[in-house]
C-alpha cells in the first residue's frame, strides 16, 4: 500500500470494518443483553464518523449460519429510514440487523447435541477482507483500512485454517485486525490474529463500561497508534486449534507465550 | 581341535637361575595367568598377550628342562617351567596361535566395556562437527568431558550429522580408459629386432575384460602350463599377426602351435554370453539385445550388402578379426564400468579378482527356472486381449468418510474440560435452548432498542472512569516491563551475556532431559547408574539459574524468572518421576530377601 497517495488525505482518516458478533446462543447466554451491547456499540459507530468527517464505518454481522454487510455508512441508503427516536444511522442499521437474524434463522438446521455454538467468524474475516480490497482497487485515494471484531462467541476449531489464511492476507496487505473479546474464556484466534497482523486485542474487566474500552482502545486511527500506547497482552497464545494435538491448561506455560525459544 | 585356553601346571622363573615357583598356568586369548599354589607366595602374574613379543623354548631332545621363555615387548621375559615336553608344545602351539593372530587384531581393543570401535574416519568426523559448531562444542565439553554422558550416548542422538557426513564422502568409481589398447605401442629396437611390451596391472585387467577368452585361458594355462612371460609373449605374437592381416599366415602358425591359436580364434565367450543376452531378454518390450550383437561370426555384421553376395569360405574365415569387432568390444566393456575395485599388484590377482566379480554376477544372473517362469507370467500379462477378459470384479472396501466435525468438536469439549473453566460448563448448558428460543430473544432485544433509543446515559460516568483508570494503569505498567513493540521478545532486552546463558541452559537442559527420560524403564544397571549421573547433573542447574536470577538488574528480575520458569518446571517433572521411580524400587526390593536391587 503506497504511502504517497494517501498524502492527499489526512493521515487519521480511517475505514473501520466492524464484525460484529450476533451469535443468539452466545447472547442468550452473556452477562451483557444484546440491546446493551448495541448502545455501546451504536454510540461507538457515531464517534468514529464524527473524528473526522472522511472516516467510513462499515459493519458485518456474524450471524450463526451466514454473514452479511448490515451497514455501510459511504452508502445514500441510510437517508431513507426516519424514526424521531434513533439517529438516522442507527435505525437503518438495526432494520437491516434483524432482517439478517430472519434469514439466519431460516438458515437453521438440526445440529447434534454438544456441538460448540462458535460463530462464523472466518466467513466475516474474509467478507471484510474482500472489501476492503475492493477499496484498495478503487482508486489512488482511500482510508487506511483495519478490522474491528467484537467477538464473543467461542473458536470454533474446524474454521482454524479458514482463519489463519484470513489472517495471513490481512497481514500481507497491511490490514490490522484488531479484537475485543466479550466471552469468558480466552480466544486464541482473535489474541493471534492482533498479534500477527500488529493490531489491538483486548478483553474488557468490566462490560457495563465497554463503551469506554471502545473509545479508548479502538478508536485510535493507525497514524496515531505509533506515539499513542495501547494495552499489549502479556503474552499471547499462540496455541494452534486442538485438533493439532493435546489441549493445555489455561494456566498456560511461559512456553506458550510470545517469546524467542530455541528450536532442538 | 581349537581349545580357547590352555591350563598347565607349571613353574614361573624370573629369571633362569631362580628355582621358581610352582603354580597353575593358565593361558587365553587375551591373557596370562599364573596363579603360585602356595598364595602367599609373590610369584602372580597376569600379563596380556598384547605384550608378548615372542617365545623361545628348549628343545626336546636337549637335557635340558622343559622351559618356554615368553619375551615382552619391554625385554623382559617371563620363563615357565613345564612338567614335560608335551605340555610344552601344547603351550607353544597355543601362544604360536594367538601371536600370529595378534599381528592381525591389534587394532581391537580390550572387551572390557561395550564401546563402540571407532574408525580413524568417524572420530575426524566427529571432531570436524565440534569445531564447526560451537553450541555442539559447549554441550560436548560440558557433559562429555565432566563425566555424565558417555561419547557414545552423546552421538547416538546425532546420528542423522553424522550420516550426512558421511554420504558426502562416497568415493568415485575410476572407469577404464577410453584409449584402445591396441593403440599401445611397443618400443621397437631396430638393432636387435625385439620388440618391447609394457605391461602394467592396468592394462592387463582391460585386456582381461574385452577378452574374455584370454582371461580363460590365462586362469587355466598359467602357472601350470606355461610362465606368465611366455603367455604375454605369445599374446602379442597373436597380435601382431592380426596386425599384418594376414590371415593365412596367422592359420598356419595357429595350426602349429595351439596356445598361439586361442589368442588368434574368435572369442567364442564373446559369442555364448551374447546368445544367452539374447535368450533372457522378454520379446515383448526390451530392446536390451537382439540377434545383431552376435554380429562376431555373421559376414559383414549381418548387414547385407548388394551385390556382393560372393561369400569366401574358407579355413581363414576363423582367424580374420576386423578393427570394428576390436572397436565395439572396447566401447562396449568401457560403458559397463569397472568391475573391479581391488588394487592390481599383479596378473594373478587381476584374473582372480576379474573371474570372480563375472562369478558373482552371474550368479545374480542364474536360477533360470526363476527367470523363465517370470517371463511367462509377463508375456501372458502383456498379451492379453482385455475384451476377452472376464471382469475381475476385486473386493473393494467401501469407503466410509466421517463427519470431520465430530473430532474437532470433542477435541474442543476437552480443551473446555481441561481448562477447568467452571463457566464453560454453564455454557453449554444454556445453550440447550432452542433455535428458535434463542433468535427470537435476539430480534426481541433489537426491537426494544428501536423503540427505546440507545440507553441514557451510554456509560454511567463512575464505570467509565474506572474503566479508564484501569487501562491507563495497566498500560503503564505493561510499557515499562514489556516495552512498546509487540514483537519485540523479552529476550532481547536482556543484556547479551545473561542471554547467552539463559539459551545454553536451555540446550544443555534439553539434552539432558533427553537422555534421561530416555532411560525410562530402567531394565540394566548401565541405565540405572547413567540416570543417577543425569539426576545429579540436573540437581547442579538450579543454584546456576538462581545465579543467573540474582546477576540481573531488578527490573528485569521477573521477566527472568518468567522465562526460567518452564526450565524449572521440566526439572522437576523430571527430579519427581526420578523419586518416585526409586520408591517404587526401595518398596520392592524390600521384598527382596537377596537385596537385589
Amino acid at each position: 500500500m503506497a504511502s504517497a497517495p494517501s498524502k492527499l488525505y489526512a493521515d487519521d482518516v480511517s475505514l473501520v470494518v466492524v464484525l460484529l458478533d450476533t451469535n443468539p446462543f452466545f447472547w442468550s447466554s452473556s452477562s451483557l443483553s444484546f440491546s446493551q451491547f448495541l448502545s455501546h456499540v451504536l454510540a461507538f459507530l457515531n464517534a468514529i464518523l464524527t473524528l473526522n468527517q472522511l472516516n467510513q464505518v462499515v459493519v458485518i454481522a456474524t450471524g450463526y449460519n451466514s454473514c452479511d454487510y448490515v451497514f455501510d455508512s459511504s452508502s445514500d441508503l441510510n437517508r431513507s429510514f426516519e424514526n424521531g427516536r434513533m439517529p438516522v444511522m442507527c435505525s437503518s442499521l438495526l432494520q437491516k440487523l434483524e432482517e439478517f437474524l430472519i434469514k439466519d434463522e431460516q438458515l437453521s438446521k438440526e445440529e447434534p447435541e454438544g456441538k460448540v455454538k462458535s460463530s462464523l467468524f472466518s466467513g466475516s474475516l474474509s467478507m471484510a477482507l474482500c472489501y476492503i480490497q475492493r477499496v484498495f482497487r478503487s482508486g489512488a485515494l482511500h482510508p487506511h483500512p483495519r478490522i474491528l471484531c467484537l467477538q464473543g462467541s467461542p473458536d470454533g476449531p474446524e474454521q482454524y485454517v479458514a482463519i489463519m489464511n484470513a489472517i495471513f492476507s490481512a497481514q500481507r496487505s497491511s490490514v490490522p485486525i484488531d479484537s475485543c473479546y466479550l466471552g469468558s474464556q480466552n480466544s486464541a484466534f482473535l489474541q493471534q490474529a492482533s498479534y500477527i497482523t500488529g493490531g489491538v486485542h483486548h478483553k474488557p474487566q468490566n462490560l457495563d463500561g465497554l463503551f469506554q474500552y471502545l473509545m479508548t482502545i479502538f478508536a485510535t486511527d493507525l497514524h496515531s497508534r505509533s506515539f499513542i500506547h495501547l494495552p499489549k497482552p502479556v503474552g499471547v497464545d499462540f496455541r494452534a486449534s486442538s485438533v493439532f494435538g493435546q489441549a493445555q491448561s489455561e494456566a498456560a506455560s511461559a512456553s506458550d507465550k510470545k517469546r524467542k525459544t530455541p528450536e532442538t | 581341535m581349537a581349545s580357547t585356553h590352555v591350563t598347565k601346571r607349571a613353574k614361573y622363573k624370573t629369571t633362569i637361575k631362580d628355582p621358581g615357583t610352582p603354580g597353575t598356568l593358565r593361558m587365553t586369548f587375551e591373557k596370562i595367568l599364573f596363579v603360585p599354589h602356595n598364595p602367599k607366595s609373590a610369584g602372580k602374574l597376569d600379563v596380556e598377550f598384547r605384550y608378548i613379543k615372542g617365545q623361545k623354548h628348549t628343545k626336546e631332545g636337549s637335557n635340558k628342562p622343559p622351559w618356554l621363555n615368553l619375551t615382552n615387548n619391554q625385554n623382559g621375559s617371563f620363563i615357565f617351567e613345564f612338567e614335560n615336553y608335551s605340555d610344552l608344545q601344547e603351550c607353544r602351539d597355543f601362544v604360536g596361535k594367538v601371536l600370529a593372530k595378534g599381528g592381525e587384531v591389534s587394532e581391537k581393543p580390550t572387551v572390557a566395556y561395550p564401546d563402540e570401535q571407532l574408525s580413524a574416519a568417524e572420530m575426524e568426523l566427529r571432531i570436524k562437527l565440534l569445531q564447526e559448531d560451537s553450541e555442539l562444542q559447549k554441550l560436548h565439553k560440558q557433559f562429555v568431558l565432566s563425566g555424565v554422558l558417555t561419547e557414545t550416548e552423546f552421538w547416538a542422538t546425532r546420528k542423522k550429522l553424522l550420516d550426512r557426513e558421511v554420504s558426502k564422502k562416497t568415493k568415485q568409481r575410476l572407469g577404464f580408459k577410453s584409449a584402445m589398447i591396441s593403440d599401445i605401442k611397443p618400443s621397437t629396437d631396430g638393432r636387435t629386432n625385439k620388440v618391447t611390451f609394457n605391461l602394467t596391472p592396468e592394462v592387463i585387467l582391460q585386456i582381461f575384460a574385452e577378452k574374455p577368452a584370454v582371461h580363460r585361458a590365462f586362469l587355466s594355462y598359467v602357472p601350470n602350463k606355461m610362465s606368465e612371460r611366455t603367455f604375454w609373449t605369445k599374446y602379442f605374437r597373436a597380435e601382431y599377426l592380426h596386425s599384418t592381416k594376414n590371415s593365412i599366415a596367422a592359420a598356419a602358425e595357429a595350426a602349429e602351435d595351439e596356445e598361439l591359436a586361442v589368442f588368434l580364434k574368435q572369442d567364442d565367450i564373446l559369442a555364448s554370453e551374447a546368445q544367452k543376452k539374447i535368450r533372457r531378454v522378454d520379446p515383448t518390450l526390451d530392446m536390451e539385445a537382439d540377434e545383431g550383437d552376435d554380429y562376431t561370426h555373421l559376414p559383414d555384421h549381418g548387414i547385407f550388402r548388394e551385390g556382393n553376395k560372393e561369400m569366401t569360405e574358407s579355413q581363414n574365415e576363423l582367424y580374420k578379426r576386423s578393427l570394428s569387432q576390436d572397436i565395439n568390444r572396447h566401447a562396449a566393456v568401457v560403458l559397463e564400468g569397472r568391475a573391479v575395485d581391488v588394487e592390481l599388484e599383479d596378473t594373478k590377482a587381476v584374473a582372480e579378482a576379474l573371474a570372480q566379480s563375472k562369478q558373482k554376477s552371474s550368479n545374480k544372473g542364474e536360477s533360470d527356472g526363476d527367470i523363465s517362469r517370470e517371463r511367462l507370467d509377463r508375456l501372458s500379462r502383456m498379451t492379453e486381449i482385455e475384451d476377452l477378459q472376464g471382469p475381475n470384479t476385486l473386493p473393494l472396501a467401501p469407503l466410509c468418510i466421517k463427519d470431520p466435525r465430530d473430532y474437532f468438536d470433542s477435541q474442543q469439549a476437552n480443551a473446555l474440560r481441561t481448562s477447568g473453566d467452571a463457566l464453560g460448563g454453564i455454557e453449554q448448558i444454556k445453550c440447550g435452548l432452542s433455535t428458535q428460543e434463542v433468535y427470537g430473544s435476539l430480534r426481541e432485544s433489537i426491537s426494544s432498542i428501536k423503540a427505546m433509543g440507545l440507553k441514557e446515559p451510554i456509560v454511567k460516568p463512575e464505570v467509565a472512569h474506572q474503566v479508564f483508570d484501569a487501562l491507563t494503569n495497566s498500560i503503564s505498567n505493561t510499557k515499562y516491563h514489556i516495552g512498546k513493540n509487540p514483537q519485540e521478545s523479552v529476550l532481547d532486552r536482556l543484556p547479551r551475556k545473561t542471554k547467552e546463558e539463559l539459551l545454553h541452559h536451555w540446550t544443555s537442559i534439553l539434552e539432558l532431559l533427553k537422555h534421561f527420560w530416555a532411560s525410562y524403564p530402567i531394565t540394566t544397571t548401565y541405565l540405572y547408574a547413567k540416570v543417577n549421573r543425569l539426576k545429579d547433573a540436573m540437581s547442579n542447574i538450579y543454584p546456576q539459574l538462581e545465579e543467573i536470577k540474582g546477576s540481573v538488574p531488578s527490573e528485569l528480575r521477573h521477566q527472568v524468572s518468567l522465562l526460567v520458569r518452564p526450565m524449572h518446571q521440566a526439572l522437576d517433572a523430571a527430579i519427581q518421576h526420578y523419586e518416585a521411580s526409586m520408591q517404587k524400587r526401595s518398596a520392592q526390593s524390600g521384598e527382596r530377601p537377596n537385596g537385589y536391587v
